[in-house]
């Protein structure tokens, strides 16, 4: 059994399909300069998801763009937040229907790319179309 | 039409565009009337990519209407060329204008033009994305020569990767019921994900072959093979042969077949098919001026 101790103050993601992990800290912006305590645990054996991926933040606290980012790649997961190594909130990320200011879009002919303005996205089913240049992508391809 | 622009086929129902279809009849039967419904309005045509048939087709539905037309045609003549932002541009313009025609090599441009603007807009073509005007004309010459669209079976030949006449037309076809073929070469098929959305949203009736066989076929629409689509130039005129429509692979086809094309044509369709009956893409193109006689009159309520 593979131990990871608790965090004091921070956030725990669960429930992150297996192999997502590593986007998931990409999304966070977590680099190697982070100053506080990280923990990636692949392949987490789950009786929902067969096998999950969960990553541990401390000093981290999500806001709804990040959720919404999150929800794109890994539409299960379960965010915990962590004060005094107690679990005060946990919540389901939701993939809302209509994206504002998440992800920028990746075609490069895309309006959006050019001038100084949010990027919309509308989620159809695991795939989401912009609203601008009207192009479907992948919910991970939106992911950079 | 749904809101107050015309920016995607997307946008419409098809309620909405046999409504529009109607009042495109009464406006081809009233082209050199004398009476001018625009006769105070004033309509930017902005094309900041270069046009030749879709920009004067929408000047001269204007001019039919009666109603002024300032034109921009030449991005270097104007502030765009000193670094005004797009937005920019079309704040000032709106406030010049009743209704924005606009064409722009960014994806989206129109959208956000629509956005920004109070006064209606047109899409005139944003890159390789949407040209909604162009959909309507093809629609409606089906109609016209068809009699009806639901159940006719149409061809739809050449690059069908890049060409955005192509997709839009694909969507339009669906939506109305027809039944699709798509002939392409290899590495130019139309992308999978429209196929299915068209077919999933329509139940559309839509198949792919690379066989030049049109006996089956009432409409043939043809576009243009690029020679930059591919690396190697013999590959290039191999395919751009294989798929040239000649009187040579007319010949099984149905007498009343129509040929279709958005224009212009380099090389796709032999000089003597030109001549024959079923070459009707010239009459094709003189229907831009009463469909875009038609959504202007929608677009700004005088109809």
């Amino acid at each position: 059994m593979l131990t990871v101790e608790e965090i004091e103050s921070g956030t725990v993601i669960d429930h992150i399909r297996h192999g997502k992990g590593l986007r998931v800290l990409e999304i966070l912006e977590i680099a190697a300069e982070y100053h506080s305590r990280v923990a990636l645990v692949m392949n987490v054996p789950s009786n929902k998801m067969g096998r999950k991926d969960i990553v541990k933040v401390e000093g981290k606290l999500l806001n709804e763009k990040l959720m919404d980012k999150i929800a794109l790649i890994a539409p299960d997961a379960t965010v915990n937040l962590i004060q005094n190594s107690k679990v005060i909130e946990k919540r389901h990320v939701k993939l809302h229907s209509k994206l504002v200011g998440v992800v920028k879009c990746p075609n490069p002919k895309c309006i959006t790319n050019t001038e100084n303005i949010e990027s919309v996205f509308i989620v159809e089913a695991d795939k989401a179309r912009c609203a601008f240049c009207e192009r479907l992508f992948k919910s991970e391809e939106l992911i950079e | 039409m749904g809101g107050k622009d015309l920016i995607s086929i997307r946008d419409l129902a098809r309620e909405e565009i046999e409504e529009l279809f109607e009042l495109t009849d009464k406006m081809d039967k009233r082209l050199a009337s004398d009476s001018k419904p625009l006769k105070n309005a004033v309509i930017a045509t902005l094309f900041f990519e270069p046009s030749t048939r879709t920009r004067f087709s929408f000047q001269s539905a204007a001019a039919r209407l009666g109603a002024d037309v300032l034109s921009l045609e030449d991005i270097s003549t104007t502030s765009a060329a000193k670094g005004e932002t797009f937005i920019d541009t079309i704040r000032t313009m709106d406030g010049y204008c009743d209704l924005i025609v606009i064409r722009h090599k960014l994806e989206g441009s129109a959208r956000l033009a629509a956005d920004v603007a109070e006064r209606p807009v047109v899409n005139a073509g944003d890159g390789g994305n949407q040209h909604p005007t162009q959909t309507l004309i093809d629609l409606y010459s089906i109609r016209r020569f068809k009699k009806r669209i639901e159940k006719t079976n149409v061809c739809l030949v050449g690059d069908l990767k890049y060409a955005r006449t192509m997709r839009s037309l694909l969507y339009g076809l669906g939506m109305f019921g027809a039944n699709v073929t798509l002939v392409s070469p290899k590495g130019l098929e139309m992308d999978k994900a429209v196929i299915s959305e068209v077919k999933s949203r329509f139940s559309a009736s839509v198949s792919e072959t690379n066989a030049m066989d049109f006996s089956d076929c009432d409409v043939l629409y043809v576009c243009r093979i690029q020679k930059e689509r591919f690396a190697d130039p013999y590959e290039a005129e191999k395919v751009q042969k294989e798929f040239r429509i000649t009187g040579e692979n007319l010949k099984g086809a149905k007498p009343e077949m129509v040929i279709l094309h958005p224009l212009p044509k380099i090389d796709e369709i032999a000089p003597e098919v030109d001549a024959s009956p079923n070459a009707r893409y010239f009459e094709q193109a003189k229907f831009g001026v009463p469909i875009r006689m038609a959504v202007i009159m929608k677009l700004l309520g005088k109809a």
